[in-house]
Order: structure tokens, then sequence, then C-alpha cells
């Protein structure tokens, strides 16, 4: 039971990376590596913060002003400066790097004794509910704490999923879509898309940078080295979030990919516990990400050649 | 009114590909005319209404659109004072988004856009009076996403949304040549009827000489970056097609003849 509560938790704090890898792989239709530098950014800020004093809520705000401003950045040199979309994210990234290792003056900063929002959050679910130790949960005992930390950590992707769902729905938001679709019409109607797109990689990097200090402050640490691999793996949460859903609307798109972070983890949970090697998991989630971008081409090819036979 | 003033258009200037697109072109378009302009294939017809909606910046020259100067104005500006109909019927919509929804992007047009909500319940209603007169069967059909419309139909919805607010000047980019003859004649009616109502300077692009003789005010035809003829009044109003394609071949014998004499005159003596 706790593994299954430690996977969902996970699965909900990642589901703010696939929000954000949402916005720029669905919404502007390029894979936005950003993504690597922005959730280790988020991570360094807020540990770096909380480790000399602040408030850990403060913290976590200015690691989202930090990805918003990565996000900007990126924008920045892919509009005013017409370097290719991958390659303004691989140069922000790069950067981030180093800057990562400025912000937390090491490669890696542990959290264990600090008092984080995790640890905010399970003191006020104890005095809401006067409750402390375990608590019984469908049949199995189970720390009350991790229990209110998935019940905050759903609350908070809630929020942020359907603060996105609204601000897509605003005049602004449709006119970010639509550059997104077509930048030719969308222009010819007056909008700059350029500000659209610098502004919606912001977002998005805002919204994987929160993603990052929740969770450091969760699993205790920041390290230099945790946004590797991050960008496929929201990738796979938002493709999962696609096979889920029949509905292409905005509501269930968002949903949806915040349900494929939350089946992602779980299957990863599972196949650890049947002993996959953790270090395969990359690879496979590389490959997972690969055969569902290449399969719905392969299969219209296959219904082509199957029609021409019947001919 | 419009007033160009001598733009040129040089691309891919002192290179082998170099072309000028646009040679010294100057005209005014008249408050509430409507123009159509022909021409042959790289005559710069298609060119000149890119210069005019803010493609690209001319070389030299300017742009005024009552009095407001254009020139140097972004596209994404300019926008606020015109509105486009392109070629390709793909070009004007946003394909994954819903009919309502692209509506509603063309209210906005050239205005700023904020948090309000861009599909408020009242403009919904709006929305489907001022669709159903295309006579489509759209206006229930507004939460179904644009792409999976006919050409015509996001045609004719692109020209609705582009004089959703009324622009001071039309463009029409060859809008009806990538339709089948049955749509465009539809979508070439519903041009007329809206430019017509909404009295709109309107300057359009087209091959079809019929469609040129046919509509509008005055005709300016081009050839190699010049407005080399223009009709108006009863001069235009007596122009048939046939007229119209004689003048072609006119400027095709002439350019054909050309450099036959040149190499003539050569042989004769050199």
């Amino acid at each position: 039971m706790s593994i299954l509560i430690g996977a969902l938790t996970m699965g909900l704090i990642l589901a703010l990376l696939s929000l954000g890898v949402f916005i720029s792989f669905r919404i502007f239709n390029f894979p936005d590596i950003t993504t690597e530098g922005s959730i280790t950014l988020g991570a360094s800020i807020s540990a770096a913060m909380i480790v000399t004093g602040y408030d850990p809520w403060i913290a976590t705000l200015a690691a989202l002003a930090g990805g918003f401003l990565a996000g900007a950045l990126t924008g920045i040199i892919h509009t005013r400066f017409a370097v290719n979309g991958l390659l303004s994210g691989i140069l922000v990234m790069t950067a981030l790097y180093s800057i990562n290792l400025h912000v937390m003056g090491k490669s890696n900063v542990p959290l264990m004794s600090d008092r984080a929002i995790i640890t905010g959050i399970e003191d006020f679910g104890k005095s809401l509910f006067s409750i402390s130790g375990d608590v019984s949960l469908l049949g199995s005992t189970v720390p009350a704490k991790d229990v209110f930390i998935l019940g905050s950590v759903f609350f908070i992707v809630v929020t942020f999923g359907f603060l996105l769902y609204l601000f897509l729905k605003t005049d602004m938001g449709t006119a970010m879509r639509a550059t997104g679709n077509n930048q030719q019409m969308i222009r010819a109607l007056g909008v700059n898309t350029n500000v659209m797109i610098i502004l919606g990689l912001a977002i998005s990097n805002a919204l994987i940078a929160l993603s990052g200090a929740v969770l450091a402050q969760y699993q205790g640490f920041s390290d230099v080295q945790m946004g590797i691999g991050m960008l496929v793996l929201g990738l796979a949460s938002v493709i999962i979030g696609e096979a889920l859903i029949s509905d292409k609307s905005l509501g269930y798109l968002i949903a949806g990919a915040i349900g494929g972070s939350l089946i992602f983890r779980l299957l990863v949970a599972m196949a650890l516990r049947i002993g996959l090697n953790p270090n395969d998991l990359k690879l496979i989630t590389a490959v997972f990400v690969f055969i569902a971008l290449v399969l719905p081409t392969v299969l219209k090819k296959y219904k082509k050649r199957g029609v021409q036979s019947k001919c | 009114m419009l007033e160009i003033n001598s733009i040129s258009k040089t691309f891919n200037a002192d290179t082998v590909s170099e072309v000028k697109s646009l040679n010294e072109v100057s005209c005014t378009i008249e408050a509430e005319s409507f123009v159509v302009l022909v021409g042959t294939n790289g005559s710069g017809k298609s060119t000149l209404l890119n210069a005019i909606a803010g493609n690209f910046f001319p070389d030299q020259g300017t742009i005024v659109l009552d009095g407001v100067d254009l020139t140097r104005m972004p596209e994404h500006k300019r926008a606020k004072h015109i509105g486009r109909v392109f070629q390709n019927p793909f070009s004007g919509t946003a394909p994954e988004m819903t009919i309502a929804e692209n509506l509603a992007l063309a209210t906005k047009r050239g205005q700023l856009r904020g948090l309000g909500w861009a599909l408020p319940h009242i403009i919904t209603g709006e929305f489907r009076e001022r669709v159903r007169p295309l006579g489509m069967e759209l206006e229930d059909r507004l939460d179904n996403p644009i792409g999976k419309l006919s050409g015509g139909q996001r045609q004719a919805l692109t020209l609705l949304m582009a004089t959703w607010i009324k622009p001071k000047l039309l463009l029409l980019d060859e809008h009806t040549a990538a339709l089948d003859p049955k749509t465009a004649i539809k979508v070439v009616r519903l041009t007329e009827e809206i430019v017509n109502r909404e009295r709109l300077t309107t300057l359009m692009v087209t091959h079809s000489m019929q469609q040129a003789v046919n509509l509008g005010t005055r005709i300016l035809m081009m050839h190699k970056g010049r407005i080399v003829h223009d009709f108006k009044g009863q001069e235009k109003q007596r122009l048939k097609a046939a007229d119209l394609l004689a003048l072609f071949d006119e400027i095709r014998k002439k350019e054909q003849i050309d450099p036959a004499a040149a190499e003539m005159i050569n042989q004769l003596y050199v």
C-alpha cells in the first residue's frame, strides 16, 4: 500500500512536469528540452533557499519564477534570434547546468532536517484531523503523513491543471493555442506570435520548475543531474494521457496529461517490483516514447496497404 | 484610401536567383472601391498584396492606408486595419480549434487580448446569426473542429472572420483558386455580398479573367513587377474576359519578339 501511495505521489508531482511538457509539445508542437534544465533549476532554487532559511513556500514560488525566466529565455532565443526551437532549448539547458551548480554551490543539496512545504503539510494535516502516526486505508496501515502528502500534492496539481485550463480558454490563451496551430492565420488576426511563444514557454517551464521544487522537497534533496531524461518522461506521460481519452478537447487533454503521469509512475513501480533493473528505466522510457511516436504512421501505412491489396 | 508610392522589392538581391518582384509600383485605391489585380505568373501581384499585408518590408517606397503609414509596421499590427483571405483554404483558420473558437479569435482582430473569457455564452448566439447566412449549415456545428470542414466551408468562414470587424482594407489572395468550380462560385457570390453590404475597400488577386470582369470596379494588370494597365469606370464595365486574354497575349508576344529582334540586330551589325 505504501508503495502505491509513493508511486501516486511521485506521479502527481511529475504531473506538473507533464502539464509543462503538454504546453510546449502539444500546443507549440516542439519538444522543449529546456525542461531538463528547468526542473533542476526549480529543485536547486528551492533547496538552496530552504537551506539558507527562507520560508519553503517562498522558496517554491521563487523556483516557479526561475522556471518562468528560463522558459522565456528559450522563447526569446527562438523567436527574436530565429534559432531553431530545439537548439534554443539545448543552449538554455546547457547554460542552466552551470547556473544550477552556482545556485546550489555544489552538485547536491540534502534537505533532511529542514522544514519544507512537505513537513508543513504534514503538520497541517495532523492538526486538522488531530491524528498522528498511522491510519488505516483500504485494510492496510499506512503512515498518516504519506496520505496527507498525497492529498496535498493532489490539491496542488488539480489547482494548477485547472488554472492552466482556464488560462487556455481566455482570449490570450486561445490566441496562444492558435499560434501553435496556425501562425499565419493568427498573425493576420493581429497577434504577435513571438510574444505568445515566449509567454507559453515561460509558463511551461514555470510549471516544470514547480514540479522540480516539490520533487526536491519530497525526496529530500536536489541534485544537479536530476533533470536527465525528464523531457522524455514528460512526453511519455502526455502520450499515455492522449491514448486514455477519446475526446481530444482541451479539458480532457489536460486531465489526460495528469492521468498519464500517474499511470506511468504506477507502471514503473510495478516494473521495479517485479525486478526491473532501475538502470534500464530511461532506456525503456525512450523506447516506449519512440514506439508511441512511430506507431500511428506505421499503422496508417498498413491500413493503406490493406486498401490497395483489396483493389 | 490606400496610397502606394513607388514601392520596390528585390528578393535574393546580388545572387544568381535575384528577382525584382516589385519595380516602383505606385497606385491609389479609393475608399470603397473593389479593385481586381490580374497578371501572369511571377508578375508580382501576390507580392504586392503581401507587401501591403506586411509579410515583408519593401526596399523603398511607402504604403499609407487612410493616413496611417504602414510601411514599417509589423504584420500583426497592420491586422488591426486589414482583413485577409489566403489562397490556401487551410491558411486562414486554426484546424484543431472549433468553429466557435476561430470566430472568437476573429472578433478580437487587432485588439488587445487579455484574460477575458474567449467564448462567453452570449456570443455564441451572435455567431449562429452570422454563420447562418453562409447557407452551409455550419451554425449547428460551432463546436466542431474547423479542420473537419471542406475547403469551401473553411474559405467562407475565413472570409467571415476577416470581415467580422470591418477592416479598412480587405485583401483577397486568389481565395477561390484552390476550390472546385461550384464552391468557387459560391465563395465569389459571398465575397460580393459582404463587400457590397459593408462597402469594403477591397483588393483581390485572381487568375480567373471571368472573375476579374464580373467583379469589382477597377482592374489593374501587372507584369514583371509593374502595373501595365489600369481600367476603371465605363472602360472597366465594357471589358470582357476575351479582351484581357488578348492583352496577355500581346504582352507575351512583345516579350518573344524582343529577344529575337535583339538577336537579329546583333547579327546584322556586329
